[in-house]
C-alpha cells in the first residue's frame, strides 16, 4: 500500500485551471517503479509556478504527462481540452515543454530548422513557420542566431533556443526544467534546480515528493516552513 | 571542449559560397564522373580538369593552393596500384630486383598508373572543395533535394549533429583512461593488446548505451514538439539565373574536357 | 586522438571504373531500399532518432582508439556491432550514414564510388556480421560472444575482399597481389574489430540485456540472415585462396566478360611481362595458411576472453 501524503494548505487564491488540470493522475513504469501516486492540481493563466521536490519525487515524469508522452492513469485537461490519442497534436502545441539537456532539445543542425521544427510538425504554411521563428527568436533575443550551427552555441546560448524552439509553437503553458531568461506572460510550470530563484521569479510553489504533492501555495510561506523543507530534503534559501 | 577539427567549412563570401548546393553537388559529381570517363594518358583533358579546379578554387576565395595542400590524403590508396605498373603488359621502361624478385615496370603499366593517380587527385581536390564552401546542413538539404531518401538525410543530419556531442564524450572517456593508466618510471603502462582491446570495448560499450539512452531523449523532444513518424523539412534554398549560369558554363567546360580528352 | 581514417577499405575516386561503380551502387540502392521499407515496419517512428544518434556513436567510437604494435593502433569499424545491436536493416542504414559522411566531410572515400564503399563497409559487413551472429540468438553467453567476434572478423574480410575485386575488376591492381594484400591487412585489423565488437557486447549484455533480448529489434531478423550470412562467408573462403592461387584464370573470365579492357588488348604474351611471383603458387599458400591459423587463433581467443569476463568486474 503506497502511503499518502496530505497536501498542506497554505494561502493562494483560489484557481479554477483554465490553463491546466490534472485530476488523480497514477503513474508507473514498466519495471514496477511507481512514479505518481494520485496527483491532482490546477494552473491558472499568468500562473507562475515552482515544481520542487528531491530526486526521484517525479517531477519530470509529471511534465512527461503534460503533453502525453507517458500514459498514466487519471485526467489532464488543457485550456478546458481533455487530453487523449484523438488530440495529441493539439495538446503538444498547447504545451511547451523543454528538456532539461539542450543537446537533447537541439536536435537539428542548425538553429532556423530546430525553432522550424515545431511549427513545421503543427502543419503550419511555410511563410507562417518563417514568421513564427522569427519572432520566436526576438523573444529570446537571438534572432542574428538564426543560421548558425547548433554545435558552435555555447551552453547559454543553447539554453535559449531551446526555449524559442517551443516559443514558436505559440504555447499556452511553459513547462521548464529551468527558469527562463526573461519574462513571459503565460503561465509557467519550471522545476528549479535552486530554490532561491524559485523565491524571486515564482509565487507560487508545488512541493513533490515520492510521486504526491505534498504542499502547494505562496513560495513565501513555503519556503518559511523548515520543517516542511526539511522533511523533503529541500535547502532552505 | 569543441571538436571543431571536424568542421571543413571555410566561412567567406565567394561567389562560390553563395552558388546554390544543389548545383554544386551536381556539378562537383558530373566532374568526378567525367575524370573516370577519361581515357588513360589524356593529358590534355587531365591539365584541363585541373585548370577546371583551379578556376573554382578562385572563385572561391580560399586561394590556389587550398585544394592542393590537403589533396595528398589521397596518396596512400596509391599503393594498391602500384601493382599496375608490373602487371600490364607493354614495353619494359626500368627494371629492379627488390628481395627475391625481379620486377619490370612497363610503359603500358606507368601510363595506366600514372593515369590513375592524376584522376583520384583531382577528383579529390573538388571533393575537398564542395565542402570547403558549403555549410554541410546546406550539402544535407541539396540532397535532399536531389531525391535522397529523407530518412538517410535526417539519419546523417543527426550524426552531423551528434558526432560533435559524442566525440566530445569520447574524448573525455579517454581522458580518464589515460589518467587512469599510471605506469612506473620507465615502464609500459596497461596490460597487452587484449586487454588494451578490452578496455577499448568497454568505452565503446558505455558510450553506446549512453547514446541508445540520449536518443530516447531526444525522441521524447521530438514527440513534444508534434513529431508524429512524418518528418518535413523546409527548402531554404532557391535556385536563381545565376545558378543556372554557373550549371551551365560548368557543364560546357566538362564536355569540352571529355572532347579534349577523346579525340 | 581526432578522427583517424582507415585508409585500406575507403576507395578513393579515380579507382573504380565506371561501369564498376555503377554496378555497385545499383545493388547499394536496391538494398537500401529494402532496408528503408524494412527499418519503417519494425521501428517505426522511433527509428529516426536511434539510428541518427547510433550513427553518431559508431562514428564516434571509431575514435577509440588503441595502441597494437610498432605504433600502429587498432579501433573499431563497426558494421557488424551496428548490425548485431540494432538488427541487420537499421545497422546498413546507420553505416551508410557513417560512410556518406565520411567521404563527404573528410573525402575519406570518393562520392562517385561510394557505392561500393556502401557496399563493402555497410552493407556486408552488416549481412555477415549479423548473419552469423544470428545463429548463435538464444545460446550461451560465452558461444554468443565468440559468434560475434567470428562474424565481426569475417566481415571485415569480407569488405576487404569485396573491395580487392571491384579494384581489380576495374583494371587498377593485379589480383594475384592485391587478394593477398588485402586480406593480410585485414586479418590484423579485423582481429582489432572482433575484440573490440566482442568487448563492447560484452558490457551492453551485462548492463542492459533487455536491448539485446530475444524479443530486441536485433533479433527480429529472419532466419533467412543466417543463410545470408553463411553463403557470402562460404564465397568469401571459396574465392580468397581461388584469386590467390589462379588470378590468371579469373582474369581471363573478366576479360569475357568485358570488364577488364587493358589485359584484353594483349592476352596473348601475358606472362613474358608479368612478374613471376604474381602467379606463384607460394603466395596463394601463403594467404591460405594464414587465414586458417588465425580463424583458429581468433576463435580460441575470443573464447578464453569471453570466459574471463564471466568473473566478476575488475
Amino acid at each position: 500500500m503506497p502511503i499518502t501524503h496530505a497536501t498542506e494548505k497554505f494561502n493562494y487564491p483560489e484557481c479554477d485551471g483554465d490553463v491546466l488540470q490534472v485530476r488523480g493522475l497514477h503513474f508507473s513504469y514498466p519495471d514496477g517503479h511507481i512514479a505518481l501516486r494520485g496527483i491532482s492540481l490546477n494552473l491558472c493563466s499568468g500562473d507562475k509556478v515552482a515544481l520542487v521536490g528531491p530526486n526521484g519525487a517525479g517531477k519530470s515524469t509529471l511534465m512527461l504527462h503534460l503533453n502525453g508522452i507517458l500514459e498514466g492513469r487519471g485526467e489532464i485537461d488543457l485550456g478546458g481540452l481533455r487530453l487523449s490519442r484523438d488530440n495529441l497534436p493539439m495538446i503538444r502545441s498547447m504545451v511547451g515543454l523543454v528538456f532539461q539537456n539542450p543537446d537533447d532539445q537541439l536536435f537539428s543542425p542548425t538553429v532556423f530548422e530546430d525553432v522550424a521544427f515545431g511549427p513545421l510538425h503543427m502543419g503550419l504554411s511555410e511563410s507562417e513557420v518563417r514568421v513564427r521563428v522569427d519572432s520566436a527568436l526576438e523573444a529570446v533575443r537571438m534572432i542574428s542566431y538564426k543560421d548558425r550551427l547548433s554545435h558552435h552555441l555555447s551552453v547559454g546560448e543553447k539554453k535559449r533556443i531551446a526555449i524559442a524552439t517551443v516559443l514558436s509553437m505559440n504555447p499556452s503553458i511553459l513547462v521548464l526544467d529551468e527558469p527562463s531568461a526573461g519574462l513571459d506572460p503565460r503561465a509557467m510550470l519550471v522545476s528549479p534546480h535552486d530554490t532561491r530563484l524559485a523565491q524571486e521569479l515564482f509565487p507560487r510553489t508545488i512541493v513533490m515528493d515520492d510521486g504526491n504533492i505534498v504542499a502547494d501555495g505562496l513560495t513565501m510561506e513555503i519556503l518559511k516552513d523548515e520543517e516542511l523543507l526539511t522533511a523533503h530534503g529541500l535547502e532552505k534559501p | 571542449m569543441h571538436s571543431d577539427a571536424f568542421d571543413r567549412y571555410h566561412h567567406h563570401d565567394s561567389a562560390l559560397h553563395r552558388l546554390d548546393p544543389r548545383i554544386k553537388v551536381v556539378v562537383a559529381i558530373a566532374f568526378i564522373i567525367s575524370n573516370a570517363l577519361l581515357p588513360d594518358g589524356a593529358w590534355m583533358a587531365f591539365g584541363l580538369a585541373w585548370l577546371f579546379v583551379l578556376l573554382a578554387s578562385a572563385l572561391s576565395d580560399l586561394g590556389l593552393g587550398y585544394t592542393f595542400r590537403r589533396s595528398f590524403i589521397v596518396l596512400p590508396f596509391a599503393l594498391v596500384a602500384v601493382t599496375v605498373l608490373f602487371s600490364i603488359p607493354g614495353k619494359p621502361v626500368s627494371q629492379f630486383h627488390f628481395m627475391m624478385w625481379d620486377f619490370t615496370v612497363t610503359d603500358a603499366g606507368l601510363l595506366r598508373f600514372v593515369s590513375i593517380v592524376i584522376r583520384s587527385w583531382i577528383s579529390v581536390q573538388i571533393a575537398i572543395l564542395l565542402v570547403a564552401v558549403t555549410r554541410f546542413p546546406d550539402l544535407i538539404h541539396a540532397f535532399e533535394h536531389l531525391r535522397v531518401p529523407a530518412i538517410l538525410t535526417t539519419i546523417i543530419a543527426f550524426l552531423y549533429r551528434y558526432l560533435f556531442v559524442l566525440s566530445d564524450e569520447v574524448i573525455r572517456l579517454l581522458r580518464a583512461r589515460q589518467s587512469r593508466s599510471a605506469a612506473a618510471a620507465g615502464q609500459r603502462s596497461g596490460g597487452g593488446v587484449l586487454w588494451r582491446a578490452r578496455v577499448s570495448g568497454n568505452m565503446a560499450g558505455q558510450l553506446f548505451l549512453r547514446s541508445y539512452e540520449r536518443s530516447d531523449r531526444i525522441y521524447n523532444a521530438m514527440l513534444a514538439r508534434g513529431y508524429a513518424g512524418q518528418l518535413l523539412t523546409l527548402n531554404p534554398h532557391e535556385l536563381h539565373g545565376r545558378d543556372w549560369a554557373y550549371a551551365v558554363a560548368a557543364f560546357l567546360f566538362i564536355l569540352a574536357m571529355q572532347f579534349v580528352g577523346r579525340f | 586522438m581526432l578522427y583517424s581514417p582507415i585508409a585500406p577499405m575507403h576507395i578513393p575516386d579515380g579507382f573504380l571504373s565506371i561501369v564498376i561503380s555503377v554496378i555497385c551502387w545499383a545493388i547499394t540502392i536496391v538494398t537500401l531500399g529494402v532496408a528503408i521499407s524494412r527499418t519503417n515496419k519494425s521501428l517505426g517512428e522511433r527509428q529516426v532518432p536511434l539510428m541518427g544518434v547510433m550513427a553518431a556513436f559508431i562514428f564516434a567510437a571509431q575514435m577509440i582508439n588503441f595502441p597494437v604494435a610498432g605504433g600502429t593502433s587498432g579501433h573499431l569499424l563497426g558494421g557488424a556491432l551496428a548490425a548485431i545491436t540494432l538488427g541487420p536493416w537499421a545497422g546498413m542504414l546507420v553505416m551508410t550514414a557513417v560512410i556518406a559522411v565520411q567521404g563527404l566531410l573528410f573525402q575519406d572515400g570518393g562520392l562517385v564510388v561510394m557505392g561500393a564503399n556502401i557496399l563493402n563497409m555497410g552493407l556486408l559487413t552488416a549481412a555477415v556480421g549479423y548473419g552469423l551472429y544470428r545463429s548463435a540468438i538464444g545460446s550461451k553467453f560465452t558461444i554468443k560472444l565468440t559468434v560475434a567476434g567470428v562474424a565481426a572478423w569475417l566481415s571485415v574480410m569480407t569488405g576487404a575482399l569485396a573491395t580487392s575485386m571491384q579494384l581489380w575488376l576495374s583494371g587498377t591492381a593485379n589480383i594475384g597481389v592485391v587478394v593477398p594484400a588485402m586480406l593480410g591487412v585485414h586479418a590484423l585489423i579485423g582481429l582489432g574489430e572482433a575484440l573490440v565488437t566482442v568487448a563492447a557486447l560484452s558490457f551492453i549484455l551485462r548492463t542492459r540485456p533487455d536491448l539485446l533480448g530475444e524479443q530486441s529489434a536485433s533479433a527480429q531478423g529472419g532466419r533467412g540472415w543466417i543463410l545470408t550470412g553463411v553463403l557470402i562467408t562460404l564465397a568469401v573462403v571459396l574465392l580468397s585462396p581461388l584469386a590467390s592461387a589462379s588470378p590468371d584464370g579469373l582474369n581471363r573470365v573478366a576479360m569475357d566478360l568485358g570488364f577488364i579492357q587493358t589485359a584484353q588488348t594483349a592476352s596473348g604474351p601475358l606472362a613474358g611481362y608479368t612478374v613471376p611471383f604474381l602467379s606463384s603458387i607460394s603466395a596463394s599458400k601463403i594467404v591460405a595458411g594464414s587465414i586458417g591459423v588465425i580463424v583458429v587463433l581468433a576463435i580460441a581467443v575470443i573464447t578464453g576472453r569471453s570466459l574471463q569476463t564471466k568473473k566478476p568486474n575488475s
